[in-house]
């Protein structure tokens, strides 16, 4: 609702809203400003997503592509599908799209099956990862394309044409072959021609794939605003886990045909739902242990590598004795004596003495490895907040390796 | 430097060798077809004069230039003969490259779409006719196509027909000759470029709201035109000189172009007559020869 909400407020700024949803149809202002007032894609009733998956499966021979999955996207949502190389969130996409037909399980768009919708039927658009431009039409033809099977009038088209020109900022290149274009260029002409007929949800194979690291940078950024000023539902499905953290609403992984978990950027990364999710987004620290004792939803685990640990338990508490204490590097603080405060525990510090092994410094934070007693590796990472390096630590330098019981998660093994 | 010096050499011979082969085996014998076009046919040998001899000395060479003339090519232009012959060549080939595009689209793209493994399966039963003479091919057809051949045997069989049907000597059994035997020549152009299309445009094509067929019509078969035209003039250039095909399998009652060459050449004797034909057809296949050469220019400047 966050989403919708900020779509509505915003609605009057939006140049693309004027011509409504279904709406490849002429629109004059004073109809444009009662329709801007309502939400974007209307959900067939209040607590029903804009597209909900249900149980679908499909199968490649043998190999079970996605398995028996189900999620809900809201309208006007950006959501990303994130996982590595063959997990089926390439092949989930491509059946929303209608290019791969479930094998079980219903897609249900709006309330409406859209099993029986043909794909050039469907009120969905694909930007495909090479972008599939047609090589032998101009920039121009490109984004008029869609609209021109949609039967919309020659000045219609012509208008939002030039419309989406301006939108991704190609003006003057309408007439040029996608051949006469850069990579980045081209990644804008895909966009523009997959947002032409404004479909209620845009579906994007990974988009920055093909464009060098500065290049991605800016054009998550474009992504994002456009998205917000458009309200499309954007649904990405991407294998950097960085992208997916930076532009998505909500982000589901998938492995192996299945939705590992769903969550915020910040859920997923703060509490991740299983020791696979941890170690595959963001680095982390992992010492399997055994608990020892509870209190107060604190546990005390021990571990081989690092001692006896304090943990902090959220909901729902683990039910299993083997679990596996996780913190990412940048909760793990280096100083060269243990911290003052913590007396006798309290607050539930730990405190784990080392070597330093490793310095790397990389700009704005420096990861550090330190080598504890049994030979385990914790790896931290500090921001350098100030220029002359008074903080900075030496490879062979004693150092105590600190984090707090609120920033450990335990998770099953 | 050294390594400059190396190369140098033979990548100059590589670049020099098609020009040495046209000029060795095109240009030279094509200047002797063009003297001859201009000579006048005499009962001698060789059968025309003037003949070039270098040991009489530059008066009289300059004495048989001055014997050279267009009349043979005048003679091309009055006479009807020649003009229905080169039409009918035209209409002929433009037929036959028409048919062939017909019957070879669909099966390239059908090869195309066909499994990888079967893709080159399907190549070598393209290519498995070119193992055996294509004279022994068309009188095959013969064979097939006369009076007691197999087709009648089985359509008599069938009770098709009740009489045996004629089809040897006409032009329906031309056009099945020649369309049999330039099939490859059309196919193997078009499945190379339909093959190289990527599968994902017809995609977007029908993401964007282009059914199938209409995907089709918009994106295949434009990306296609230049396996197109390269099937069409490797087809339409070589038919239209075509002789054994339409001299084995067609009537005798109207000639192709290259009928018309054999029968000056061999019956007649009138060597510049023929030869001024010869000059005339490679006149005429030179438009379209060009046409291609623009097309493919085009196509080149658009991808750079």
């Amino acid at each position: 609702m966050k989403r919708l909400s900020r779509c509505r407020s915003t609605a009057s700024l939006r140049p693309l809203s004027t011509g409504g949803e279904s709406g490849l149809k002429d629109v004059t202002s004073s109809e444009a400003s009662v329709e801007a007032a309502k939400p974007l894609p209307e959900p067939a009733a209040p607590d029903m997503p804009l597209l909900r998956i249900e149980s679908v499966a499909k199968s490649f021979g043998n190999f079970r592509a996605v398995d028996q999955l189900s999620l809900d996207i809201r309208a006007g949502e950006f959501f990303a599908l994130l996982g590595p190389s063959g997990c089926g969130k390439t092949t989930l996409l491509r059946m929303l799209a209608g290019f791969e037909t479930p094998d079980e399980g219903r897609i249900l768009l709006g309330g409406k099956d859209i099993a029986p919708v043909l794909p050039h039927e469907r009120p969905v658009n694909m930007m495909f990862q090479n972008y599939a431009l047609f090589p032998h039409l101009s920039v121009r033809d490109n984004i008029a394309f869609g609209l021109k099977r949609a039967g919309m009038a020659r000045a219609d088209i012509a208008a939002r044409v030039a419309e989406m020109v301006a939108l991704v900022k190609l003006e003057g290149m309408e007439k040029r072959k996608p051949d006469q274009l850069s990579g980045g260029q081209r990644q804008r002409v895909a966009l523009a021609r997959s947002l032409a007929r404004r479909p209620q949800v845009l579906l994007l194979d990974e988009p920055l794939a093909a464009l060098d690291k500065k290049l991605r940078e800016s054009t998550q950024g474009e992504l994002m605003e456009l998205q917000r000023r458009l309200g499309t539902t954007f649904i990405i499905v991407t294998h950097d886990q960085e992208e997916a953290m930076t532009m998505a609403d909500r982000i589901g992984v998938m492995d192996a045909g299945r939705l590992a978990q769903v969550a915020t950027p910040r859920n997923l990364y703060e509490a991740p739902a299983s020791r696979w999710i941890a170690e595959f987004v963001g680095d982390i620290n992992l010492f399997n242990g055994q608990v020892m004792s509870r209190d107060h939803s604190r546990l005390t685990v021990s571990t081989s590598e690092a001692g006896s640990l304090t943990v902090s338990e959220l909901w729902p508490p683990v039910t299993k004795d083997v679990v596996c204490v996780a913190i990412r590097p940048e909760k793990v603080k280096l100083s060269r004596r243990a911290p003052a405060s913590d007396e006798g525990g309290s607050h539930g510090i730990n405190r784990l003495e080392g070597v330093v092994a490793d310095v790397n410094y990389l700009g704005g934070v420096t990861t550090y490895k330190v080598r504890l007693e049994s030979g385990a590796m914790v790896r931290s990472s500090m921001a350098n907040t100030a220029r002359l390096d008074v903080d900075a630590y030496l490879a062979g330098q004693r150092v105590v390796a600190w984090f707090t019981a609120d920033d450990c998660m335990v998770l099953e093994q | 430097m050294s390594a400059r010096r190396i190369f140098a050499r033979p990548a100059r011979l590589a670049a020099i060798a098609p020009y040495l082969w046209m000029v060795l085996f095109f240009l030279v014998p094509f200047a002797f077809v063009l003297k001859i076009s201009l000579s006048q046919t005499v009962i001698a040998q060789p059968p025309y004069t003037p003949v070039f001899d270098l040991t009489e000395g530059r008066e009289a060479l300059t004495a048989a230039f001055a014997q050279l003339s267009f009349d043979n090519f005048r003679l091309l232009l009055h006479d009807d003969l020649y003009i229905l012959s080169y039409l009918r060549s035209l209409v002929v080939a433009l037929t036959s490259t028409l048919i062939l595009l017909l019957i070879g689209y669909p099966i390239a793209c059908g090869m195309a779409r066909l499994p990888q493994r079967w893709q080159g399966v399907a190549m070598i039963l393209v290519i498995v006719p070119f193992w055996t003479s294509f004279l022994i091919r068309i009188y095959a057809w013969i064979n097939i196509l006369q009076h007691d051949g197999l087709l009648n045997k089985i359509l008599l069989a069938l009770h098709i027909v009740s009489a045996p049907v004629v089809w040897l000597s006409t032009d329906s059994a031309m056009y099945l000759g020649i369309v049999y035997s330039y099939l490859p020549f059309m196919i193997l152009p078009l499945y190379a470029t339909l093959s190289k299309m990527d599968a994902s445009l017809l995609e977007a094509a029908n993401d964007l709201g282009a059914s199938p067929r209409r995907a089709f019509w918009l994106v295949t078969f434009p990306l296609s035109l230049p396996g197109v035209g390269a099937g069409a003039l490797l087809c339409f250039i070589p038919i239209v000189g075509e002789f054994v095909i339409p001299d084995l399998l067609a009537g005798s009652d109207s000639l192709m172009i290259g009928q018309t060459m054999w029968l000056e050449f061999f019956t007649n004797k009138d060597w510049p007559v023929a030869s001024a034909a010869a000059v005339a057809l490679l006149l005429l296949l030179v438009p379209p020869l060009l046409l291609y050469d623009r097309l493919q220019r085009r196509q080149l400047e658009g991808n750079s």
